[in-house]
This record gives C-alpha cells, structure tokens and sequence, in this order.
C-alpha cells in the first residue's frame, strides 16, 4: 500500500477516534440529560454540575467527526449529509435545546428554571433518538425499505439507553450519596434494553446487509473476531454486578463507567470492522472519496500536533475538576 | 405554492449564520474585556472589577454557548445546503476548516470549563491563562473562518483540475487579497459589539437604578475603547471598500447604486433602486462624492452594473452599506459626546444627564445591527457566485426537495427567535439583579486571599 493509499487509512482511524470519543462523552452528558427529570431539585443542580466544566469541549468532538468527513471525504460527506437531512436538522435543534438550557436553566428566573430543566431533558432525548437513527440509516448504507427502517428504528431506541447506561455510570462516579444509589439503580435499569439492543442489533445487521455477513460469517475470520461478542458479553456481566447492591458506591465506583466505555469501544469496533473500507456502504469506498494527497498530508501534519495537544488539555480539564463534583460557582 | 429550493436553502443558512454571528461577534471581543478586567482586579484590588468580571462572564457562558450551537449547526449545514460546495473546493476549504476546528474549538471549549469554573481549583496564574486561551482560541476561530470567506471573495492560489480545485500556494490563499482588511474590519466589528453591549448594559442598570460599584468602571472602560476605536474602523472600513472596488467592482457599484458607468458620481444618500427597469427612483445625492471616496478623484470613473453579465441583487446592498454606515456614524456620536460630558462628570454615571445615559442603554445592541448589515452586503454582494467568479451558488446546492427545507426552515426560524427573545430577556434579569447575589462580599476566602497575594506580588516586581 503506498502513502497515498495509506493516508485515506489513517483518516477513517481518526474519524472513528473522533466519533469514539464524542459518544462516550457526549453520551455521558446526554444520558445525564435523559436522567435529569427523575431527580428532585437539589439532584438536578449537582447532576447539572458533574457535566458544567466539560460538555462544551464534549461536544467539540463531534465537530471534529462531521469536520473529518467534510475535509478527508468530501465526495461522501454531501452524500451523507443529503440522505440525512431531517434527522440531522432534528438533532441540530435538540442540540440547540440542550445546550442553551443548560446554561439559561442557572441565569434564568428561578420561576422559569423547570421550563429549562424540561427543554435539557427534551433536548437531550430528541439528539439522542435522532443520532440512533442516522446511526441505523447509516449502517445500512441508506437502502430504502420497511425492513430498513424498523432497523433504523430499533438502534434510534437503543442507542439513547446506551446514553442513559453512560449517564448513569457517569453519576455514579461523579456523585455521593442518595444520588449515586439512584444512579446505580437507572444503570441497572438502562443496562437490560442496552444488552437486548445490542444482540438484536449485532444479529440483524448481518441480515440486513450481506457484505457485513459474509464479512463476519467465514473463517478464519470468525475465530480472530470471537473476542469483540466475548468481551462485550464479559463487560455486561460485570457491570450488572457492580451495579447490583452497593457494589459500585465506593471504591470501586469508576468501575461501571469504565465498563460501558469498553461495551462502547468493542461496538465501535465491530462497527469499523462491518464497514471498512465503505464511508458508504457498499456505495463509496474512502479512497473514492478522499480529498487530495497534498490537503490530506497537510491536515495530517496540522492533526499529528493539535490532536495529542488537545487530548493532553481535555484531560488537564478532567484533572482539575477529578474526584467527585461539588456545586458549580462561577469564579 | 412553487418554492425554489436554492432560494430556500439560501435563506435557510442566511437564517443560520445570521443567527450564529451574533454571538461570536461578542464573544471574540468579550474574552480580551474579561481579562483586561481579571488584570485590573488583580493590579489594583479594586472590589468592582472582580465584580464586574464575575457578571461579564456568566454573560460570556451564556453567549458563548449560543454561538457554540448554532456553529454547529453551520458545521452540518455546509453539507446539507451545499454539498457540492465541498466537492469542488474540499482540498482548499476542507483544511482551512480543519485548522479552525483543531487549533480553535477545541482550545476555547475545553479551557472554558476551566475559566468558568475553576476558580480556586487553580492558582490564579494557570486561571489567568486558561483566561487567555479562550479568548485567543475566538479569534483565532475568526481567523480561520475569515481566511476561507476572503477566499470565496478573492480566490487566489488554486489551479483547477478536472473542476475539481488543488492548492498552489498556502500563503497566498491565507493571506488573499480581501483577508487582512476583512480580518481587521470584523475583529474592530467585535471589539465596538462588545464595547456597546457592555456599556449599554451598564448603562441600563444605572437608568433603572439597579446599578452596583462595578456598573460606573464597566462603562467607562468601554465607552473609552469604543470612542477610541470607532474612527480606526471608519479608516479600516474605508480601505476594505477601496480593496472591494479593486477585486469586485461590481459589490461597490450595488452599494452605490451606480448603473451606467459614469465619472464623477453622486454619493446617495437616499434612493430606491429599481432593478426592473435598471434605474434609482428618488434620488438624493452629494454630487461627486462617490467618486472622490473610492478613487480620491472628483471625476473619477465608476463602473456600473451594467457592465456586468452577473451582479448581486442591488436593494440589500445599497440598503445594508446604508445602514451599516448610518449606526457606525452613531457609534460615533454617541462614544465622543458620551466620554466627553461623562468625564466631565467624573465618570459618575449616576450624575451625568439622564437623556445620554438612555442613549447609550439604547445603543446597547447596535453592534449586531452594524455587523450583519455589513455581513449581508458583502455575502449577498459575492452573488451569484458562491466562490467569486469561479463557482455559482446554485450549481452546489443539494437536491433536497423544496418541503423539506422549508419545513426545517421554518423549526430553525421558530428556535432562533425564542431564543434571541430568550437571550435578551435573560440579560436584562441579569443585568438587574443585585450583585451580591453572584458576587459574596469577601469573608477571607481563598479567592480574595489570592488575589491581593498575587496583587502584591506583582508590586514588588
């Protein structure tokens, strides 16, 4: 494989680390979104706070995800963004919501703050069903048809309680006390509709779309990708033991965050390797998409410097608000 | 009905980054005010501008997570309403973007948190850079975005294969023709937004007797960088049009109006012009006045609309430069009489006549007018070119069906006015609010502590 032939490679990897990276933190905050109406007032703020320093710079990464397909593909990305043009515009106005509540919620009159608490929450939801479906449509390369659909629509419910489960594990890293136990508890409940999508999911997409089944189904292949199914299995099985009782409330509390993001990264996983070396499937492949060699080694260069540095600043921010939240005061 | 689904989905992304600019407009400026206030707090120890710094941020949270979703939104809709756009101009644009979003978003988005909320969790160095940051991540976000929109204007650098456009030279294309003058003219236009805002705003809380120590510095401090700033832009404004006249005549023959190619034309100061029948109705002029501004000869020659196979529409632009002009103008007037009889009032706002104090309240969001005038000039006046003379905004446009986008247009059109219904009010309450409220008298803690260390600190050195 020559350079020119890697490079297309190497920003397929980068847009999956960016789209990686804005579901789990993204995912966190939305799920703290969907979570927020069944706490009282006073849970509400704290929730609010675990999520203040950071959702901003969160969602950032989706940016970078939708920038690396309009800079690296740009052949796919207006196929992409054409065939997806109501859902994206549903997500962008839930996206709106969410982000403008958050911060009018605190600024507002305090008459007017359940409203705003009720725009985050529909925000939140709106984004996360909207993101499940584009997921859906995407998967299946945009095939017309009822099958297709409900299959869009079965991930357009499951991905926001995978959202809901990162929420949950979120608080309950993040939080004390009586908040932390109901945390634990929304995860365990989230984690039964996460495990039967899943399956569901992994099984329907190799119906729904044969390259994915024949890609899956044939050995030696079969074999070397047993672990992604196992491993997943094992995550499952452990976070619904470390949510049970009050396993996760102590020590251990970072455990079932860290479980989901494993849950999340083996979907990834399995989902790069269904589609490679599709942006669309079965439709275009990266190469055909991919921009010239001059503005891909360009960006490159620009990403090999900014990428580590971003990720070195975004953990930076996490260290200095680590351990559990506390009330968040402007300073 | 017969909806023409370009017009749409120009109106739609028009709707949208009309929308998205109204915030960063402030926020680029309001970062640089901050830390100006964060440094005279910890240089002086002066209650008030700890005070007024804790109010302007929770403005600057608020803006900047406006400008945070609706830029978004503007990052889905290149590919939405122009996908072809991309195609064409990918190898160009596509890093531009790229650059933006790695050196820009991300530096502003992360380091917010940490200004926000930090406070006390940091020392009060590494806060003062996080500070900083944000505010150097906005213009530098600005930077970026105004390279690519000077591009499309005056497109240099590239060569076309295939119709496809490749790079010849990075320099060139960053620094093309109409990029430093519309750099420099948008970053003014960002520091006289932010200048009225903060001072209408504390303007206001002095006309409805809600003002607090911090009220009477706020607006001194911005009504001086206003007044100092305003005749820099006219100089700047005034070279970005000659450049304008230079690269695309036929945006300054829409402003002024000029049909026939003529010597020695009149500067209008009212028409309406008639495009049907290719003429002004109504005219009211200085004669010779535009030809001596644009080419500082009485006689000298101006090309008109005529000459042009394609030109932009004439009536928004010859009414946005009018506008635009006429509320610079007021800026002007207001920030001159306003740091004059308020310095002779010992910059007590509370003694100085009420009738300046209401016009300077009332100039509190003259900036958004000013700048999306002159947005919509110079946008509307590269039509029907998307990129100048190269690429036609209707060619790139997606085939999305007409209802669709009106349906999104309208859910857009629904949401941006709540919230700039929202964004208003919600100052207003805060601006009203009394200020111990969200800003404790000191009780010995660890931030005053802090910063009168710092501040000793930094007197000894």
């Amino acid at each position: 494989m020559t350079w020119a032939e890697f490079l297309p490679v190497i920003f397929m990897g980068l847009m999956g680390l960016s789209m990686f990276l804005y579901v789990v933190l993204d995912g966190f905050d939305l799920g703290v979104g969907m979570l927020l109406h069944r706490a009282d007032d006073s849970q509400k703020d704290m929730m609010i706070a675990s999520i203040g320093p950071f959702w901003d710079a969160n969602e950032t990464w989706l940016v970078l995800g939708v920038g690396i397909l309009l800079i690296a593909f740009p052949k796919a990305h207006g196929v992409v963004m054409t065939a997806l043009y109501l859902p994206i515009a549903l997500m962008l106005i839930g996206l709106i919501l969410r982000g403008v509540a958050f911060d009018f919620r605190v600024k507002a009159q305090d008459t007017h703050k359940p409203l705003w608490n009720r725009g985050f929450f529909i925000g939140s939801t709106v984004t996360s069903v909207a993101q499940g479906w584009m997921l859906g449509r995407f998967i299946t390369g945009f095939a017309e048809g009822t099958v297709y659909d409900l299959f869009a629509l079965a991930i357009a419910i499951a991905l926001p309680c995978a959202y809901v489960l990162m929420g949950a594990s979120w608080l309950v890293l993040k939080t004390d006390g009586a908040l932390q136990r109901r945390a634990a508890q929304w995860g365990r409940t989230a984690l039964i509709p996460v495990i039967i999508g899943m399956g569901l999911i992994s099984l329907a997409t190799p119906w729904v779309s044969s390259t994915v089944a024949e890609r899956w189904f044939s050995l030696p292949q079969l074999i070397g990708l047993l672990p992604i199914p196992f491993a997943t299995f094992a995550c499952f099985v452990a976070l619904w033991w470390t949510l049970s009782g009050a396993r996760a409330l102590g020590t251990l509390c970072w455990l079932p965050f860290v479980l989901t993001v494993g849950v999340f990264l083996m979907g990834g996983l399995g989902l790069a390797y269904s589609l490679y070396p599709y942006v669309v499937m079965d439709r275009i492949t990266i190469w055909q998409a991919a921009s010239s060699t001059a503005a891909l080694n360009l960006i490159l260069a620009g990403c090999s410097f900014t990428v580590p540095a971003i990720l070195g600043y975004t953990f930076f921010a996490h260290r200095v608000f680590w351990g559990k939240a506390t009330e968040l005061r402007y300073g | 009905m017969d909806l023409d689904p370009v017009l749409l989905a120009r109106i739609q992304f028009a709707a949208n980054i009309t929308f998205h600019i109204l915030f960063p407009t402030i926020t680029i400026a309001l970062g640089w005010m901050l830390l100006f206030m964060r440094w005279r707090w910890l240089k002086t120890n002066q209650r008030p501008w700890l005070t007024a710094y804790r109010f302007w941020t929770k403005v600057f949270a608020l803006t900047f997570a406006l400008g945070v979703v609706s830029g978004i939104t503007m990052s889905f809709q290149f590919g939405t309403n122009w996908p072809g756009f991309m195609e064409k101009v990918g190898n160009i644009a596509g890093p531009l973007l790229g650059f933006e979003v790695l050196t820009a978003f991300f530096l502003e988005a992360t380091f917010l948190g940490v200004m926000l909320f930090g406070h006390g969790r940091v020392s009060e160095r590494i806060h003062m850079l996080a500070t900083f940051l944000v505010a150097f991540g906005t213009t530098m976000s600005a930077f970026w975005i105004l390279v690519l929109n000077s591009w499309m204007q005056t497109p240099v650098g590239y060569e076309i294969i295939d119709g496809e456009f490749h790079v010849t030279s990075w320099l060139e294309i960053i620094f093309n023709p109409s990029f430093p003058w519309r750099f420099a003219h948008m970053l003014l236009a960002s520091f006289l937004t932010m200048s009225f805002l903060v001072a209408g705003v504390s303007a206001w809380q002095v006309l409805r007797r809600k003002a607090n120590p911090s009220s009477a510095v706020a607006l001194r401090a911005a009504l001086t960088l206003a007044a100092l700033l305003i005749p820099v832009q006219i100089v700047v404004g005034d070279m970005h049009g000659l450049n304008t006249l230079q690269h695309q005549p036929q945006k300054i023959a829409a402003i002024e109006g000029v049909w026939e190619t003529e010597k020695g034309a009149p500067l209008l100061l009212f028409a309406l012009p008639n495009e049907a029948e290719r003429r002004n109705d109504l005219a009211i002029g200085i004669p010779k006045m535009a030809s001596f501004i644009l080419t500082h000869e009485w006689d000298g020659e101006l090309k008109g609309l005529n000459e042009f196979e394609n030109h932009p529409p004439v009536k928004p632009l010859f009414f946005g430069f009018r506008i635009m002009v006429a509320v610079g103008t007021l800026m002007l007037l207001v920030s001159w009489v306003g740091c004059w009889i308020l310095r002779r009032h010992g910059w007590q706002p509370e003694r100085a006549p009420r009738w300046l104090i209401a016009s300077i309240a009332g100039m509190t969001f003259s900036g958004w007018v000013a700048t999306v005038a002159g947005w919509y000039v110079t946008e509307i006046g590269r039509q029907p070119w998307i990129v100048q003379g190269l690429i036609k905004t209707a060619d790139v446009a997606s085939s999305t069906p007409a209802p669709y986008i009106a349906l999104t247009l309208a859910g857009y059109l629904i949401t941006y006015a709540a919230l700039i219904v929202c964004y208003i009010g919600v100052l207003r309450y805060m601006a009203e609010k009394p200020s111990d409220t969200y800003d404790p008298a000191p009780t010995g803690g660890a931030n005053v502590l802090g910063g009168a260390q710092l501040a000793r600190k930094a007197g000894e050195a």
